[in-house]
């Protein structure tokens, strides 16, 4: 039997989660204004969750490393959120997106879990209009919606290109409402360094004030890390600089299991490397795959004569073009998830199909689109004639009032009009499936400590659609932590205030401070980046799209290699009492070297390709899908949580086993 | 590219700045702005200098944490980007650059180039919101039609990143295109109607409290505004104020 515990509430799929909440206790509103509870994290999971938290009459402590929650990382998320809303009556429903889910995720998910998702998905919608989110609308003052690749039905809302701002700037807005209320005290430019047990359970946190250096202890009855994916293990990613896995990871050595670390998502469409100086990858929106056609030369003197710049991709014809999805998988075409659509780009490069001067990229061409519109608006605007000209302005401008800014966007980064020539595009790291355990309460496996968003490992599986992301936050912060953590905390009514002047603070605190000098008296050969670039090729190399077993070998190797220099010769210049953004880097440096080796651990023993994760040992020998990614359920049908036993090798794995009982097990075809 | 930097260098709030020169080498047309700057970093840390702290985090022009007044411009020559959307293309070999924190009474020096613009937030905090709870009981989204232009128009507002620019470009360094636009975005949509008099009020009173200055219609902030928020957002605040100070 395994030791982790999912507590799925009994009963029919559909009515699990109103039974859940019929029967679990309550607070009541009196008792909650003697209860605090800390939130680390203000991306829309953290954001959400404190504000609801506050509202609910909790004390709550937010804590985020940027100048403001508004800054956090989920500003960035472009195409838009998914909720079974059937608004565009075309058959969706809960159940379906529960289905999409469950399926997309290569049925490495639960059941439970994904179900409620769907089921609060459309309050989602409703919570941010009220809030004041301005979605897209259509001219009937309706709400607008589009596709995301992996799915047949419109279930997207989206705000332009800019949906995760505008919903964190509505759950940021929620948030000020608290903050004026005095019911949030926010604590910006904090980093959590460390978490703190005392009898067992979660009671607080230990803190840096980035600015003035300082260390400060913060109690709670309850913690919730909200702190965001691991993405930048591979040191290039569509992450924010400063996203990092420091708060799971340190739970994680306090005993938070640690769940699917090998699962990454890998975007197929970004703007693709340029140079060694490179920070970070930009991604194009998915959204785009609904009007973008993906080609590449069907022939190699072609994609010669383009690499050398003799010929335009423009110049080649219908048939000289291998359009590559569409012909590999008819039924979805462009809009296959994401994690085909990723492979088979890799996989016309690695056979030399690629476009750019580095052979990593593929066409994105929205031409046939253009005209496409074109010729749909002179129809609609009563022109009965229009020229080539015309058509092709008209059509411009429809793709302009749709993906404006993330042309914009391409043609700042690239220096190239992509209105006129097909965008490149390349796979990169985009999000991480996996990250803490948590059980259905989101609680992990420590008792009073919850995590949330894309710091907890559940509802994605082994991969994650489009626009379910921004889904599963809002869902976690709204409207599924609010009841579990009250359940939880109605058992501490009696409790009182946690004292921070105790022996688990004092010691937590000294560890923290000796982790700090120990950063800072490196010997000084190399830069924190220097260190993070190369723990970075070593993940993108061996345990990036594809992966093997004498690479996974390697990597380990590798990784507890590097992670030992680091320590040894690491340079951290400046001081610890006052800003040092160098620091800062090196304690998460030091973290993603331990993530990274378990990282690989993880792939090595996870023996199947499923989801995001092709292993190259696993493959479809024969029939229709032969070739195409082979998911082995007899073997790997489970979650693997990580216990933490000090060095990352010895990590001891838990299985959670994963119970379908609602979906058949079917082997995942976009043909 | 070889270029010489000359870069605002000051240790925290209190203590006096400078400019510095530093020459750098091998800079591509492709690195973005900050990516040169991580460059010369790299070689401050190899020399065992301090390297220059300045904000960012998602570096694609959306958090709206890089600032960086460049050749007295915020974020530099190009028009409607971020600092970390200017690429070195636009820069010639052997050029001169000079880079300095935004300025502004309100936005302390926190180090170097890195300034606090926690007054913004305040701003926020005072009414930047609809008073709505999350109970899962909302009513339908659907349920309340807005006009597609209405939607738009909204949204534009709401694209603001919170970034500053337009105080630091401001002669007199004023908030109100920034203010303007959380007003805006609000005013534009039926929902925001119930509270918009207090909204204002709040709003409007906690940015004059902030110390920023007065607007004197230079239009300065538009024209930097890395996300093109008009200068009509600030006649529609205006309309709004006045509007709610007759009601008050
Ligand atoms: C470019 C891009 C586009 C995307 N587009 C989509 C999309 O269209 N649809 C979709 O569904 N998903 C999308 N995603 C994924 C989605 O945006 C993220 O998964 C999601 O926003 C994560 O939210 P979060 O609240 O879990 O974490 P984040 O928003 O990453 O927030 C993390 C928070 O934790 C704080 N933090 C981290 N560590 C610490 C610490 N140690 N101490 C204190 N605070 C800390 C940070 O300051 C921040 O506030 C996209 C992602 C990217 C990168
Ligand atoms: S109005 Fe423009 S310049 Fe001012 S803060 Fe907003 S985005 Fe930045
Ligand atoms: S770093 Fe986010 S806007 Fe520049």
């Amino acid at each position: 039997m395994s030791i982790l515990d999912s507590k799925i509430p009994e009963g029919p799929l559909a009515d699990k989660w109103t039974n859940y909440k019929n029967k679990i206790n309550l607070v009541n509103p009196a008792n909650k204004r003697n209860i605090d509870v800390i939130v680390v994290g203000t991306g829309l999971a953290g954001g959400s969750a404190a504000a609801t938290l506050a509202e609910l009459g909790y004390n709550v402590k937010t804590f985020c490393y940027s100048d403001s929650p508004r800054r956090a990382h989920s500003i960035a998320a472009q195409g838009g959120i998914n909720a079974a809303k059937n608004y565009q009556g075309d058959g969706d429903s809960d159940y379906r997106l529960f289905y999409d889910t469950v399926k997309g995720g290569d049925y490495r998910s639960r059941e439970a879990n994904v179900y409620r998702l769907a089921e609060v998905s459309g309050n989602i919608i409703d919570q941010c209009v009220a809030q004041g989110v301005p979605f897209a609308r259509e001219y009937g003052g309706l709400l607008d919606n589009r596709s995301f690749g992996g799915v047949l039905v419109s279930r997207t809302f989206y705000a332009k290109g800019q949906t995760g701002q505008q919903l964190l700037l509505g759950a940021y807005s929620a948030m000020n409402r608290q903050i004026n209320r005095g019911k949030i005290q926010a604590f910006n430019r904090h980093e959590m360094l460390d978490l703190v047990k005392v009898d067992g359970k979660a009671r607080g946190i230990i803190a840096r004030d980035l600015v003035t250096g300082e260390i400060e202890r913060h109690s709670a009855h309850a913690v919730v890390l909200a702190s965001g994916g691991y993405g930048n293990v591979f040191f290039l990613s569509t992450n924010a600089m400063g996203s990092n896995v420091m708060a799971a990871w340190r739970a994680h050595r306090r005993g938070a299991f640690f769940a699917n670390p090998c699962y990454t998502q890998i975007h197929p469409t970004c703007i693709p490397v340029s140079g060694d100086h490179q920070s970070k990858l930009t991604l194009m929106s998915e959204s785009l795959r609904n009007d973008g056609r993906i080609w590449v030369p069907k022939r190699k003197e072609d994609v010669e004569a383009i690499r050398t710049g003799k010929l335009k991709p423009t110049q080649l014809s219908e048939d000289e073009r291998d359009y590559y999805l569409e012909r590999r998988y008819p039924a979805f075409g462009n809009l296959v998830p994401r994690d085909v659509a990723s492979r088979a780009a890799k996989e016309r490069c690695d056979a030399g199909f690629g476009v750019n001067k580095t052979g990593e990229a593929v066409y994105l061409d929205f031409a046939s689109a253009i005209q496409r519109y074109g010729k749909e608006k002179a129809m609609t605007s009563g022109m009965h004639n229009p020229s080539k000209e015309e058509i092709t302005k008209m059509g411009e401008e429809v793709i302009e009032s749709k993906y404006g800014n993330l042309f914009q966007m391409y043609e700042k980064i690239v220096d190239e009009n992509p209105y006129k020539s097909p965008m490149m595009i390349y796979p990169a790291v985009h999000y991480t499936m996996g990250g803490l355990w948590v059980d259905y309460n989101l609680q992990t496996t420590i008792p009073g400590c919850y995590a949330a968003g894309e710091a907890n490992f559940s509802d994605h599986g082994a991969n994650r659609l489009g626009a379910s992301a921004l889904m599963q936050g809002l869902a976690d912060g709204y409207f599924v932590l609010p009841y579990t953590i009250g359940d939880y905390l109605s058992h501490d009514i009696r409790t009182g205030k946690i004292p921070t002047d105790t022996p688990e603070f004092d010691q937590a605190e000294k560890e923290v401070k000796d982790r700090i000098e120990k950063l800072m008296s490196g010997s000084g050969e190399h830069s924190v980046d220097y260190y993070h670039k190369k723990l970075g090729k070593i993940m993108w190399n061996k345990c990036g799209m594809s992966r093997n077993e004498k690479e996974l070998k390697e990597a380990i190797e590798e990784i507890s290699v590097l992670r030992e220099d680091f320590w040894k010769n690491v340079k951290v210049p400046g001081t610890v009492n006052s800003m040092n953004p160098e620091l800062e880097k090196a304690g998460r440096v030091a973290d993603f070297l331990e993530l990274g080796e378990l990282f690989a651990k993880d792939a090595l023993n996870r023996n199947e390709s499923c989801g995001g994760h092709f292993r190259e040992e696993s493959v479809e020998q024969s029939g229709e899908q032969k070739g195409e990614a082979l998911r082995d359920d007899k073997n790997f049908k489970y979650v693997a949580a990580w216990e933490y036993k000090g060095e990352p090798k010895d990590a001891e794995l838990h299985k959670e086993d994963l119970v379908f009982e609602n979906i058949e097990l079917k082997t995942r075809s976009y043909k | 590219m070889n270029l010489t930097l000359k870069i605002w260098r000051q240790s925290d709030a209190n203590s006096k700045g400078k400019l510095v020169d530093y020459s750098i080498s091998g800079i591509e047309g492709d690195m973005s702005f900050l990516e040169m700057l991580d460059v010369l970093n790299e070689d401050l840390i190899n020399k065992g200098e301090e390297p220059v702290v300045f904000d960012h985090d998602c570096r694609e022009g959306i958090c709206g944490a890089c600032s960086l007044q460049i050749n007295g411009e915020p974020h530099g020559p190009d028009r409607l980007i971020t600092t970390c959307q200017l690429h070195m293309r636009k820069f010639n070999d052997g050029d001169t650059i000079y880079i300095e924190p935004f300025r502004a009474k309100a936005f302390p020096v926190v180090k170097d180039l890195m300034v606090d613009r926690s007054s913004f937030e305040r701003i926020q905090h005072a009414g930047g919101y609809i008073s709505v709870n999350t109970s899962g009981n909302t009513q339908d989204a659907n349920a309340i039609p807005i006009r597609k232009e209405d939607a738009d128009e909204a949204m534009d507002a709401a694209t603001c990143i919170g970034c500053g620019a337009c105080v630091a470009a401001c002669k007199n360094a004023s908030a109100m295109l920034f203010t303007s636009a959380k007003v805006s975005q609000f005013a534009l949509l039926p929902q925001g109607q119930v509270e918009a008099t207090e909204r204002v009020l709040a709003m409007v009173n906690q940015m004059d409290e902030e110390g920023f200055g007065n607007c004197t219609n230079t239009g300065a902030c538009e024209i930097e505004c890395p996300k093109g928020i008009s200068l009509e957002n600030i006649a529609r605040m205006n309309r709004e104020y006045l509007k709610a100070s007759m009601k008050g």
